[in-house]
Protein backbone atom coordinates (compact mmCIF):
# COMPACT_ATOMS: atom_id res chain seq x y z
CA UNK A 1 0.00 0.00 0.00
CA UNK A 2 1.51 3.31 -0.98
CA UNK A 3 1.69 6.18 1.43
CA UNK A 4 -0.94 8.06 -0.59
CA UNK A 5 -3.63 5.42 -0.27
CA UNK A 6 -2.85 4.98 3.40
CA UNK A 7 -3.26 8.72 3.92
CA UNK A 8 -6.52 8.67 1.99
CA UNK A 9 -8.00 5.71 3.87
CA UNK A 10 -6.70 6.96 7.21
CA UNK A 11 -8.40 10.27 6.71
CA UNK A 12 -11.61 8.57 5.62
CA UNK A 13 -11.65 6.39 8.73
CA UNK A 14 -11.05 9.44 10.89
CA UNK A 15 -14.07 11.18 9.32
CA UNK A 16 -16.27 8.17 10.03
CA UNK A 17 -15.04 7.86 13.62
CA UNK A 18 -15.68 11.58 14.18
CA UNK A 19 -19.18 11.46 12.67
CA UNK A 20 -20.12 8.30 14.59
CA UNK A 21 -18.91 9.88 17.82
CA UNK A 22 -20.86 13.08 17.16
CA UNK A 23 -23.98 11.09 16.22
CA UNK A 24 -23.77 9.18 19.51
CA UNK A 25 -23.37 12.42 21.48
CA UNK A 26 -26.36 13.90 19.62
CA UNK A 27 -28.64 10.96 20.26
CA UNK A 28 -27.44 9.99 23.73
CA UNK A 29 -29.33 12.51 25.95
CA UNK A 30 -32.65 11.57 24.35
CA UNK A 31 -31.88 7.86 24.50
CA UNK A 32 -30.91 8.25 28.13
CA UNK A 33 -34.09 10.18 28.90
CA UNK A 34 -36.28 7.48 27.32
CA UNK A 35 -34.58 4.58 29.11
CA UNK A 36 -34.47 6.52 32.38
CA UNK A 37 -38.25 6.76 32.35
CA UNK A 38 -38.11 2.99 32.96
CA UNK A 39 -35.67 3.24 35.89
CA UNK A 40 -35.72 4.28 39.54
CA UNK A 41 -34.09 7.47 40.82
CA UNK A 42 -31.17 5.50 42.27
CA UNK A 43 -30.56 3.73 38.97
CA UNK A 44 -30.79 6.97 36.99
CA UNK A 45 -28.33 8.80 39.21
CA UNK A 46 -26.04 5.78 39.35
CA UNK A 47 -25.61 5.81 35.59
CA UNK A 48 -27.66 2.82 34.42
CA UNK A 49 -27.58 2.78 30.63
CA UNK A 50 -30.28 0.21 29.85
CA UNK A 51 -34.05 0.35 30.35
CA UNK A 52 -35.39 -1.25 33.54
CA UNK A 53 -38.82 -2.41 34.57
CA UNK A 54 -40.12 0.65 36.44
CA UNK A 55 -41.95 2.41 33.63
CA UNK A 56 -45.44 1.61 34.93
CA UNK A 57 -44.47 2.68 38.44
CA UNK A 58 -43.05 6.01 37.19
CA UNK A 59 -46.11 6.66 35.03
CA UNK A 60 -48.47 5.86 37.90
CA UNK A 61 -46.62 8.28 40.17
CA UNK A 62 -46.55 10.93 37.46
CA UNK A 63 -50.29 10.70 36.77
CA UNK A 64 -51.10 10.78 40.48
CA UNK A 65 -48.94 13.88 41.06
CA UNK A 66 -49.93 15.91 38.02
CA UNK A 67 -52.94 16.30 35.77
CA UNK A 68 -51.08 15.01 32.72
CA UNK A 69 -54.23 14.40 30.68
CA UNK A 70 -55.39 17.99 31.04
CA UNK A 71 -51.97 19.41 30.11
CA UNK A 72 -51.65 17.05 27.16
CA UNK A 73 -55.14 17.97 26.00
CA UNK A 74 -54.31 21.68 26.28
CA UNK A 75 -51.12 21.18 24.29
CA UNK A 76 -52.98 19.30 21.57
CA UNK A 77 -55.79 21.87 21.31
CA UNK A 78 -53.40 24.84 21.30
CA UNK A 79 -51.16 23.22 18.71
CA UNK A 80 -53.99 22.19 16.39
CA UNK A 81 -55.56 25.66 16.57
CA UNK A 82 -52.26 27.39 15.81
CA UNK A 83 -51.49 24.94 13.00
CA UNK A 84 -54.79 25.39 11.19
CA UNK A 85 -55.14 29.14 11.68
CA UNK A 86 -51.54 30.22 11.16
CA UNK A 87 -51.15 28.11 8.04
CA UNK A 88 -54.35 29.59 6.62
CA UNK A 89 -53.49 33.19 7.47
CA UNK A 90 -49.82 33.06 6.47
CA UNK A 91 -50.24 31.05 3.28
CA UNK A 92 -52.89 33.47 2.01
CA UNK A 93 -50.63 36.39 2.88
CA UNK A 94 -47.47 34.87 1.41
CA UNK A 95 -49.37 34.09 -1.78
CA UNK A 96 -50.80 37.59 -1.88
CA UNK A 97 -47.43 39.26 -1.41
CA UNK A 98 -45.96 37.33 -4.34
CA UNK A 99 -48.81 37.01 -6.84
CA UNK A 100 -50.19 40.54 -6.53
CA UNK A 101 -46.93 42.21 -5.69
CA UNK A 102 -46.57 45.90 -6.45
CA UNK A 103 -44.69 48.75 -4.83
CA UNK A 104 -47.08 49.20 -1.94
CA UNK A 105 -47.20 45.52 -1.03
CA UNK A 106 -43.42 45.16 -1.28
CA UNK A 107 -43.05 47.97 1.25
CA UNK A 108 -45.50 46.27 3.62
CA UNK A 109 -43.56 43.02 3.21
CA UNK A 110 -40.36 44.86 4.12
CA UNK A 111 -41.98 46.18 7.27
CA UNK A 112 -43.24 42.70 8.19
CA UNK A 113 -39.73 41.32 7.75
CA UNK A 114 -38.53 43.96 10.19
CA UNK A 115 -40.81 42.51 12.84
CA UNK A 116 -38.62 39.41 12.71
CA UNK A 117 -35.99 41.50 14.47
CA UNK A 118 -38.31 42.32 17.37
CA UNK A 119 -37.32 39.97 20.20
CA UNK A 120 -40.45 38.45 21.72
CA UNK A 121 -39.33 39.30 25.24
CA UNK A 122 -39.28 42.98 24.24
CA UNK A 123 -43.06 43.01 23.82
CA UNK A 124 -43.84 40.68 26.70
CA UNK A 125 -45.01 43.35 29.17
CA UNK A 126 -47.43 45.24 26.88
CA UNK A 127 -48.71 42.02 25.36
CA UNK A 128 -49.53 40.62 28.79
CA UNK A 129 -51.22 43.91 29.74
CA UNK A 130 -53.30 43.94 26.55
CA UNK A 131 -54.31 40.31 26.99
CA UNK A 132 -55.25 40.87 30.63
CA UNK A 133 -57.45 43.78 29.63
CA UNK A 134 -59.15 41.78 26.90
CA UNK A 135 -59.70 38.82 29.22
CA UNK A 136 -57.53 36.44 27.17
CA UNK A 137 -55.42 35.23 30.12
CA UNK A 138 -55.73 31.48 30.87
CA UNK A 139 -57.61 30.94 27.62
CA UNK A 140 -56.73 29.16 24.40
CA UNK A 141 -57.05 32.40 22.47
CA UNK A 142 -54.46 34.01 24.73
CA UNK A 143 -52.00 31.26 23.97
CA UNK A 144 -52.55 31.08 20.23
CA UNK A 145 -53.06 34.70 19.15
CA UNK A 146 -49.39 35.84 19.08
CA UNK A 147 -48.40 32.80 16.98
CA UNK A 148 -51.02 33.14 14.26
CA UNK A 149 -49.16 35.49 11.96
CA UNK A 150 -45.41 35.02 11.82
CA UNK A 151 -43.03 36.71 9.39
CA UNK A 152 -41.19 33.39 9.05
CA UNK A 153 -44.22 31.56 7.63
CA UNK A 154 -45.24 34.47 5.44
CA UNK A 155 -41.75 34.51 3.97
CA UNK A 156 -41.75 30.76 3.49
CA UNK A 157 -45.01 30.88 1.54
CA UNK A 158 -44.01 33.97 -0.43
CA UNK A 159 -40.73 32.40 -1.51
CA UNK A 160 -42.48 29.24 -2.60
CA UNK A 161 -45.26 31.11 -4.38
CA UNK A 162 -42.55 32.21 -6.82
CA UNK A 163 -42.58 28.71 -8.26
CA UNK A 164 -46.34 28.85 -8.91
CA UNK A 165 -46.56 28.84 -12.74
CA UNK A 166 -47.90 32.04 -14.29
CA UNK A 167 -49.62 29.98 -17.00
CA UNK A 168 -51.73 28.16 -14.43
CA UNK A 169 -52.71 31.48 -12.93
CA UNK A 170 -53.64 33.01 -16.27
CA UNK A 171 -55.52 29.91 -17.41
CA UNK A 172 -57.51 29.79 -14.18
CA UNK A 173 -58.40 33.46 -14.54
CA UNK A 174 -59.52 32.81 -18.13
CA UNK A 175 -61.74 30.04 -16.84
CA UNK A 176 -63.38 32.59 -14.59
CA UNK A 177 -62.12 31.28 -11.29
CA UNK A 178 -62.10 33.91 -8.56
CA UNK A 179 -58.77 34.96 -7.06
CA UNK A 180 -59.56 33.11 -3.84
CA UNK A 181 -60.74 30.14 -5.90
CA UNK A 182 -57.37 30.03 -7.65
CA UNK A 183 -55.63 30.01 -4.29
CA UNK A 184 -57.76 27.24 -2.85
CA UNK A 185 -58.10 25.01 -5.92
CA UNK A 186 -54.78 25.54 -7.69
CA UNK A 187 -52.16 26.84 -5.27
CA UNK A 188 -52.95 24.77 -2.17
CA UNK A 189 -52.89 21.35 -3.88
CA UNK A 190 -49.78 22.26 -5.83
CA UNK A 191 -47.89 23.52 -2.80
CA UNK A 192 -48.50 20.52 -0.58
CA UNK A 193 -44.78 20.12 0.29
CA UNK A 194 -44.60 23.75 1.40
CA UNK A 195 -47.64 23.30 3.59
CA UNK A 196 -46.09 20.16 5.09
CA UNK A 197 -42.88 22.05 5.78
CA UNK A 198 -44.74 24.96 7.38
CA UNK A 199 -46.88 22.58 9.43
CA UNK A 200 -43.86 20.68 10.73
CA UNK A 201 -41.98 23.72 11.95
CA UNK A 202 -45.12 25.31 13.37
CA UNK A 203 -45.96 22.11 15.22
CA UNK A 204 -42.50 21.96 16.79
CA UNK A 205 -42.50 25.62 17.82
CA UNK A 206 -46.02 25.58 19.23
CA UNK A 207 -45.75 22.30 21.09
CA UNK A 208 -42.45 23.35 22.66
CA UNK A 209 -43.31 26.98 23.50
CA UNK A 210 -42.61 27.94 27.08
CA UNK A 211 -42.06 31.64 27.83
CA UNK A 212 -45.37 32.98 26.50
CA UNK A 213 -47.48 30.12 27.91
CA UNK A 214 -45.78 30.60 31.27
CA UNK A 215 -46.83 34.25 31.17
CA UNK A 216 -50.36 33.93 29.82
CA UNK A 217 -51.47 30.58 31.30
CA UNK A 218 -51.45 30.91 35.04
CA UNK A 219 -54.04 28.44 36.30
CA UNK A 220 -53.18 24.74 36.76
CA UNK A 221 -56.09 23.81 34.49
CA UNK A 222 -54.70 25.79 31.54
CA UNK A 223 -51.04 24.73 31.53
CA UNK A 224 -49.36 22.87 28.67
CA UNK A 225 -47.01 19.87 28.66
CA UNK A 226 -43.68 21.75 28.80
CA UNK A 227 -45.00 23.75 31.77
CA UNK A 228 -46.17 20.60 33.52
CA UNK A 229 -42.79 18.98 32.99
CA UNK A 230 -41.01 22.04 34.37
CA UNK A 231 -43.19 21.84 37.48
CA UNK A 232 -41.92 18.35 38.21
CA UNK A 233 -38.66 19.77 39.53
CA UNK A 234 -40.25 22.16 41.99
CA UNK A 235 -40.53 19.77 44.98
CA UNK A 236 -37.83 19.26 47.58
CA UNK A 237 -37.40 15.58 46.88
CA UNK A 238 -37.18 14.98 43.16
CA UNK A 239 -38.18 11.59 41.75
CA UNK A 240 -36.05 11.53 38.60
CA UNK A 241 -37.88 8.50 37.24
CA UNK A 242 -41.08 10.56 37.26
CA UNK A 243 -39.30 13.58 35.75
CA UNK A 244 -37.91 11.50 32.89
CA UNK A 245 -41.30 9.85 32.31
CA UNK A 246 -42.83 13.34 32.03
CA UNK A 247 -40.10 14.57 29.72
CA UNK A 248 -40.57 11.47 27.57
CA UNK A 249 -44.33 12.05 27.21
CA UNK A 250 -43.67 15.69 26.33
CA UNK A 251 -40.94 14.85 23.81
CA UNK A 252 -42.39 11.79 22.04
CA UNK A 253 -44.88 13.67 19.84
CA UNK A 254 -42.21 15.98 18.43
CA UNK A 255 -39.70 13.18 18.00
CA UNK A 256 -42.27 11.07 16.14
CA UNK A 257 -43.19 14.00 13.90
CA UNK A 258 -39.48 14.61 13.38
CA UNK A 259 -38.92 11.10 12.08
CA UNK A 260 -42.00 11.05 9.87
CA UNK A 261 -41.60 14.54 8.44
CA UNK A 262 -37.87 15.08 8.67
CA UNK A 263 -37.70 16.00 5.01
CA UNK A 264 -40.40 18.65 5.41
CA UNK A 265 -38.70 20.00 8.50
CA UNK A 266 -35.43 20.32 6.61
CA UNK A 267 -37.22 22.09 3.78
CA UNK A 268 -38.89 24.50 6.19
CA UNK A 269 -35.63 25.40 7.85
CA UNK A 270 -33.92 25.98 4.54
CA UNK A 271 -36.91 27.18 2.53
CA UNK A 272 -37.53 30.47 4.23
CA UNK A 273 -34.08 31.80 3.45
CA UNK A 274 -33.98 30.77 -0.21
CA UNK B 1 -58.31 47.88 -29.35
CA UNK B 2 -58.17 50.78 -27.03
CA UNK B 3 -61.12 49.60 -25.11
CA UNK B 4 -59.71 46.11 -24.61
CA UNK B 5 -56.37 47.38 -23.25
CA UNK B 6 -58.30 49.69 -20.97
CA UNK B 7 -60.31 46.77 -19.69
CA UNK B 8 -57.14 44.78 -19.13
CA UNK B 9 -55.72 47.63 -17.08
CA UNK B 10 -58.73 47.85 -14.85
CA UNK B 11 -58.71 44.09 -14.44
CA UNK B 12 -55.09 44.24 -13.37
CA UNK B 13 -55.95 47.05 -10.98
CA UNK B 14 -58.83 45.03 -9.63
CA UNK B 15 -56.55 42.09 -9.02
CA UNK B 16 -54.02 44.25 -7.23
CA UNK B 17 -56.84 45.58 -5.09
CA UNK B 18 -58.09 42.08 -4.26
CA UNK B 19 -54.48 41.26 -3.37
CA UNK B 20 -54.65 43.58 -0.40
CA UNK B 21 -57.40 41.46 1.12
CA UNK B 22 -55.05 38.49 1.06
CA UNK B 23 -52.54 40.41 3.16
CA UNK B 24 -54.79 42.22 5.59
CA UNK B 25 -55.32 39.50 8.25
CA UNK B 26 -51.63 38.62 8.58
CA UNK B 27 -50.46 42.21 8.37
CA UNK B 28 -53.03 43.48 10.84
CA UNK B 29 -52.07 40.79 13.35
CA UNK B 30 -48.39 41.70 13.10
CA UNK B 31 -49.07 45.41 13.56
CA UNK B 32 -51.44 44.73 16.44
CA UNK B 33 -49.36 42.13 18.26
CA UNK B 34 -45.81 43.12 17.38
CA UNK B 35 -45.34 46.76 16.37
CA UNK B 36 -47.99 48.32 18.57
CA UNK B 37 -46.72 46.50 21.71
CA UNK B 38 -43.22 47.65 20.83
CA UNK B 39 -44.32 51.27 21.04
CA UNK B 40 -46.28 50.48 24.20
CA UNK B 41 -43.19 48.86 25.71
CA UNK B 42 -41.22 52.03 25.12
CA UNK B 43 -43.94 54.05 26.88
CA UNK B 44 -44.25 51.62 29.79
CA UNK B 45 -40.48 51.71 30.24
CA UNK B 46 -40.90 55.33 31.38
CA UNK B 47 -43.55 54.34 33.91
CA UNK B 48 -43.54 52.93 37.40
CA UNK B 49 -45.86 51.78 40.16
CA UNK B 50 -48.12 48.78 40.58
CA UNK B 51 -48.93 46.91 37.35
CA UNK B 52 -52.59 47.87 37.68
CA UNK B 53 -51.87 51.55 38.28
CA UNK B 54 -48.89 52.56 36.18
CA UNK B 55 -47.82 56.18 36.36
CA UNK B 56 -45.19 58.23 34.59
CA UNK B 57 -41.91 58.01 36.47
CA UNK B 58 -40.34 61.07 37.98
CA UNK B 59 -37.82 61.70 36.55
CA UNK B 60 -38.99 60.09 33.34
CA UNK B 61 -35.80 58.05 32.86
CA UNK B 62 -35.88 56.60 36.35
CA UNK B 63 -36.08 52.97 35.22
CA UNK B 64 -33.15 53.46 32.89
CA UNK B 65 -31.11 55.16 35.62
CA UNK B 66 -31.85 52.25 37.91
CA UNK B 67 -30.54 49.84 35.24
CA UNK B 68 -27.05 51.27 35.70
CA UNK B 69 -27.12 50.55 39.43
CA UNK B 70 -28.79 47.14 39.32
CA UNK B 71 -26.14 44.48 39.92
CA UNK B 72 -28.49 41.62 38.98
CA UNK B 73 -29.21 43.26 35.65
CA UNK B 74 -25.50 43.75 35.04
CA UNK B 75 -24.87 40.10 35.94
CA UNK B 76 -27.64 38.94 33.60
CA UNK B 77 -26.20 41.11 30.81
CA UNK B 78 -22.73 39.70 31.41
CA UNK B 79 -24.03 36.12 31.51
CA UNK B 80 -26.00 36.54 28.31
CA UNK B 81 -22.95 37.93 26.53
CA UNK B 82 -20.76 35.13 27.89
CA UNK B 83 -23.15 32.60 26.33
CA UNK B 84 -23.24 34.60 23.12
CA UNK B 85 -19.48 35.01 22.71
CA UNK B 86 -18.53 31.44 23.59
CA UNK B 87 -21.46 29.39 22.33
CA UNK B 88 -22.40 30.97 19.00
CA UNK B 89 -18.94 30.76 17.34
CA UNK B 90 -18.30 27.18 18.54
CA UNK B 91 -21.74 26.12 17.36
CA UNK B 92 -21.50 27.74 13.93
CA UNK B 93 -18.00 26.37 13.28
CA UNK B 94 -19.12 22.88 14.32
CA UNK B 95 -22.21 23.18 12.12
CA UNK B 96 -20.02 24.18 9.19
CA UNK B 97 -17.68 21.21 9.80
CA UNK B 98 -20.60 18.76 9.97
CA UNK B 99 -22.18 20.20 6.83
CA UNK B 100 -18.89 20.03 4.93
CA UNK B 101 -18.30 16.41 5.93
CA UNK B 102 -21.87 15.42 5.07
CA UNK B 103 -21.77 17.16 1.70
CA UNK B 104 -19.18 14.63 0.51
CA UNK B 105 -20.86 12.57 -2.19
CA UNK B 106 -18.72 9.52 -1.42
CA UNK B 107 -19.69 9.43 2.24
CA UNK B 108 -21.81 6.45 3.24
CA UNK B 109 -24.67 6.53 5.78
CA UNK B 110 -25.01 10.26 5.15
CA UNK B 111 -28.72 10.21 5.97
CA UNK B 112 -28.16 8.41 9.26
CA UNK B 113 -25.52 10.90 10.39
CA UNK B 114 -27.66 13.85 9.35
CA UNK B 115 -30.70 12.51 11.17
CA UNK B 116 -28.72 11.86 14.37
CA UNK B 117 -27.09 15.29 14.44
CA UNK B 118 -30.36 17.04 13.57
CA UNK B 119 -32.41 15.07 16.13
CA UNK B 120 -31.77 17.32 19.18
CA UNK B 121 -33.89 19.96 17.42
CA UNK B 122 -36.97 17.84 18.04
CA UNK B 123 -36.56 18.28 21.80
CA UNK B 124 -38.46 20.98 23.65
CA UNK B 125 -36.18 23.52 25.32
CA UNK B 126 -37.76 22.69 28.66
CA UNK B 127 -37.26 18.96 28.06
CA UNK B 128 -33.58 19.10 27.24
CA UNK B 129 -32.98 21.54 30.09
CA UNK B 130 -34.40 18.96 32.49
CA UNK B 131 -32.43 16.13 30.88
CA UNK B 132 -29.17 18.05 31.26
CA UNK B 133 -30.08 19.10 34.79
CA UNK B 134 -30.61 15.46 35.71
CA UNK B 135 -27.42 14.30 34.00
CA UNK B 136 -25.28 16.96 35.69
CA UNK B 137 -26.84 16.72 39.16
CA UNK B 138 -24.34 16.51 42.04
CA UNK B 139 -25.19 12.86 42.68
CA UNK B 140 -26.11 12.41 39.03
CA UNK B 141 -25.17 10.18 36.14
CA UNK B 142 -22.21 12.20 34.77
CA UNK B 143 -20.45 12.28 38.14
CA UNK B 144 -21.23 8.61 38.81
CA UNK B 145 -19.83 7.50 35.47
CA UNK B 146 -16.75 9.73 35.67
CA UNK B 147 -15.98 8.36 39.11
CA UNK B 148 -16.59 4.78 38.07
CA UNK B 149 -14.08 5.01 35.24
CA UNK B 150 -11.63 6.81 37.50
CA UNK B 151 -11.52 10.26 35.87
CA UNK B 152 -12.86 11.92 39.02
CA UNK B 153 -12.06 11.11 42.62
CA UNK B 154 -14.92 13.11 44.01
CA UNK B 155 -18.06 14.49 42.35
CA UNK B 156 -18.03 17.96 40.79
CA UNK B 157 -20.88 20.20 41.85
CA UNK B 158 -21.57 21.20 38.25
CA UNK B 159 -24.70 23.27 38.76
CA UNK B 160 -23.68 24.98 41.98
CA UNK B 161 -20.44 26.43 40.76
CA UNK B 162 -20.70 29.60 38.61
CA UNK B 163 -18.09 28.49 36.07
CA UNK B 164 -19.24 24.91 35.55
CA UNK B 165 -22.91 25.90 35.63
CA UNK B 166 -22.31 28.30 32.73
CA UNK B 167 -20.31 25.58 30.96
CA UNK B 168 -23.21 23.13 31.29
CA UNK B 169 -25.61 25.69 29.78
CA UNK B 170 -23.20 26.30 26.90
CA UNK B 171 -22.74 22.56 26.28
CA UNK B 172 -26.51 22.08 26.35
CA UNK B 173 -27.05 24.94 23.89
CA UNK B 174 -24.43 23.61 21.49
CA UNK B 175 -26.01 20.17 21.72
CA UNK B 176 -29.48 21.51 20.95
CA UNK B 177 -28.72 23.95 18.12
CA UNK B 178 -25.70 22.74 16.11
CA UNK B 179 -27.77 20.38 13.96
CA UNK B 180 -30.29 23.12 13.27
CA UNK B 181 -27.61 25.39 11.85
CA UNK B 182 -26.01 22.49 10.01
CA UNK B 183 -29.25 22.01 8.06
CA UNK B 184 -29.06 25.61 6.81
CA UNK B 185 -25.48 25.13 5.63
CA UNK B 186 -26.08 21.70 4.19
CA UNK B 187 -29.07 22.70 2.11
CA UNK B 188 -27.24 25.75 0.76
CA UNK B 189 -24.20 23.64 -0.04
CA UNK B 190 -26.40 21.29 -2.00
CA UNK B 191 -27.35 24.15 -4.28
CA UNK B 192 -23.66 24.68 -5.12
CA UNK B 193 -22.72 22.74 -8.24
CA UNK B 194 -20.74 19.76 -6.97
CA UNK B 195 -18.57 19.87 -10.13
CA UNK B 196 -16.86 22.98 -8.69
CA UNK B 197 -15.54 20.87 -5.82
CA UNK B 198 -14.46 18.08 -8.14
CA UNK B 199 -12.63 20.56 -10.37
CA UNK B 200 -10.94 22.09 -7.34
CA UNK B 201 -9.83 18.65 -6.17
CA UNK B 202 -8.32 17.90 -9.57
CA UNK B 203 -6.44 21.19 -9.31
CA UNK B 204 -5.02 19.92 -6.03
CA UNK B 205 -7.09 22.03 -3.64
CA UNK B 206 -7.30 20.39 -0.19
CA UNK B 207 -10.36 20.25 2.04
CA UNK B 208 -9.39 23.47 3.84
CA UNK B 209 -8.82 25.38 0.59
CA UNK B 210 -12.19 24.18 -0.72
CA UNK B 211 -13.87 25.29 2.47
CA UNK B 212 -12.34 28.75 2.60
CA UNK B 213 -12.20 29.48 -1.14
CA UNK B 214 -15.46 27.94 -2.34
CA UNK B 215 -17.92 27.07 0.41
CA UNK B 216 -17.61 29.98 2.81
CA UNK B 217 -17.65 32.75 0.16
CA UNK B 218 -20.70 31.19 -1.51
CA UNK B 219 -22.46 30.58 1.80
CA UNK B 220 -21.84 34.05 3.16
CA UNK B 221 -25.48 35.15 3.07
CA UNK B 222 -26.63 32.06 4.92
CA UNK B 223 -23.81 32.33 7.47
CA UNK B 224 -25.00 35.86 8.09
CA UNK B 225 -28.57 34.65 8.59
CA UNK B 226 -27.52 31.96 11.06
CA UNK B 227 -25.28 34.40 12.95
CA UNK B 228 -28.12 36.91 13.28
CA UNK B 229 -30.63 34.23 14.27
CA UNK B 230 -28.30 32.75 16.87
CA UNK B 231 -27.49 36.16 18.31
CA UNK B 232 -31.17 37.02 18.46
CA UNK B 233 -31.96 33.70 20.12
CA UNK B 234 -29.12 33.84 22.61
CA UNK B 235 -30.06 37.34 23.74
CA UNK B 236 -33.51 35.93 24.55
CA UNK B 237 -32.42 32.76 26.37
CA UNK B 238 -35.03 31.85 28.94
CA UNK B 239 -36.00 28.18 29.21
CA UNK B 240 -32.45 27.00 29.95
CA UNK B 241 -31.80 29.57 32.64
CA UNK B 242 -35.14 28.87 34.31
CA UNK B 243 -35.08 25.08 34.16
CA UNK B 244 -31.46 23.97 33.92
CA UNK B 245 -29.83 26.13 36.58
CA UNK B 246 -32.78 28.17 37.91
CA UNK B 247 -30.49 31.14 37.30
CA UNK B 248 -28.22 29.97 40.09
CA UNK B 249 -26.03 29.68 41.93
CA UNK B 250 -26.86 33.17 43.24
CA UNK B 251 -27.80 34.56 39.81
CA UNK B 252 -24.50 33.38 38.31
CA UNK B 253 -26.26 31.98 35.23
CA UNK B 254 -29.40 34.11 35.06
CA UNK B 255 -30.21 35.51 31.60
CA UNK B 256 -31.81 38.85 30.77
CA UNK B 257 -35.14 37.29 29.77
CA UNK B 258 -35.21 35.27 32.98
CA UNK B 259 -34.61 38.40 35.04
CA UNK B 260 -37.28 40.27 33.10
CA UNK B 261 -39.75 37.49 33.82
CA UNK B 262 -38.87 37.56 37.53
CA UNK B 263 -39.30 41.33 37.56
CA UNK B 264 -42.74 40.94 36.00
CA UNK B 265 -44.08 38.20 38.23
CA UNK B 266 -42.09 37.74 41.42
CA UNK B 267 -42.13 39.62 44.75
CA UNK B 268 -43.05 43.17 43.76
CA UNK B 269 -44.00 43.04 40.10
CA UNK B 270 -42.54 46.02 38.30
CA UNK B 271 -43.78 46.26 34.72
CA UNK B 272 -42.08 49.56 33.99
CA UNK B 273 -38.67 48.27 34.93
CA UNK B 274 -39.24 44.99 33.06
CA UNK B 275 -40.18 46.99 29.96
CA UNK B 276 -37.04 49.13 30.27
CA UNK B 277 -34.86 46.01 30.42
CA UNK B 278 -36.66 44.41 27.50
CA UNK B 279 -36.08 47.55 25.48
CA UNK B 280 -32.37 47.15 26.14
CA UNK B 281 -32.58 43.70 24.53
CA UNK B 282 -34.42 45.17 21.56
CA UNK B 283 -31.68 47.74 21.05
CA UNK B 284 -28.94 45.13 21.49
CA UNK B 285 -30.53 42.86 18.89
CA UNK B 286 -30.85 45.75 16.45
CA UNK B 287 -27.27 46.96 17.01
CA UNK B 288 -25.68 43.51 16.84
CA UNK B 289 -27.66 42.59 13.71
CA UNK B 290 -26.60 45.85 12.07
CA UNK B 291 -22.94 45.20 12.94
CA UNK B 292 -23.15 41.65 11.59
CA UNK B 293 -24.74 42.87 8.36
CA UNK B 294 -21.98 45.46 7.96
CA UNK B 295 -19.25 42.90 8.58
CA UNK B 296 -20.99 40.41 6.30
CA UNK B 297 -21.08 43.00 3.52
CA UNK B 298 -17.45 44.02 3.82
CA UNK B 299 -15.99 40.57 3.28
CA UNK B 300 -17.00 40.75 -0.37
Amino acid sequence: MSEGTFKKYGKRTLVYVFLILMSIISVFPLYWCFISSCNTTAEILGGKMLPGSHLIENLTNLFSQQDVLSAFKNSVINTVLVLVLSLAICSVAGYGFEIFHDKGKDIVMGIIMMSMMVPFVAILVPLFQMFTKMGFVNKYIGYILPSLSTPFLIMLFRNNARTFPKEVLEAARMDGLSEMGIFVRMFVPMMRPTFAAAATITFMNTWNAYLWPKVVLQTPASITMPMLVANLLSGYVVDYGVVMAGVTICTLPTVIVFFILQKSFTEAVAGAVK
Amino acid sequence: MRQSSGRKLTMHKKQQLIGWFFLIPATALIFWLSFYPMIRALMISFQGGRPTALQWSDPLTRNYQFLMKDTVFKTSLKNTFTYLIIQVPIMLVLAMIFATLLNDHQLKFKGVFRTCIFLPCATALVAYSLIFRTMFAYDGMINSVLMKIGILNEPINWLNNPGTAKAVIIIALIWRWTGYNMIFYLSSMQSIDYAIYEAARIDGAGAATQLFKITIPLLKPIILVTAIMSTNGTLQLFDESVNLTKGGPANATITMSHYIYNTMFQNNPNFGYAAAMSFVILILVAVLSAIQMKVGDKRE
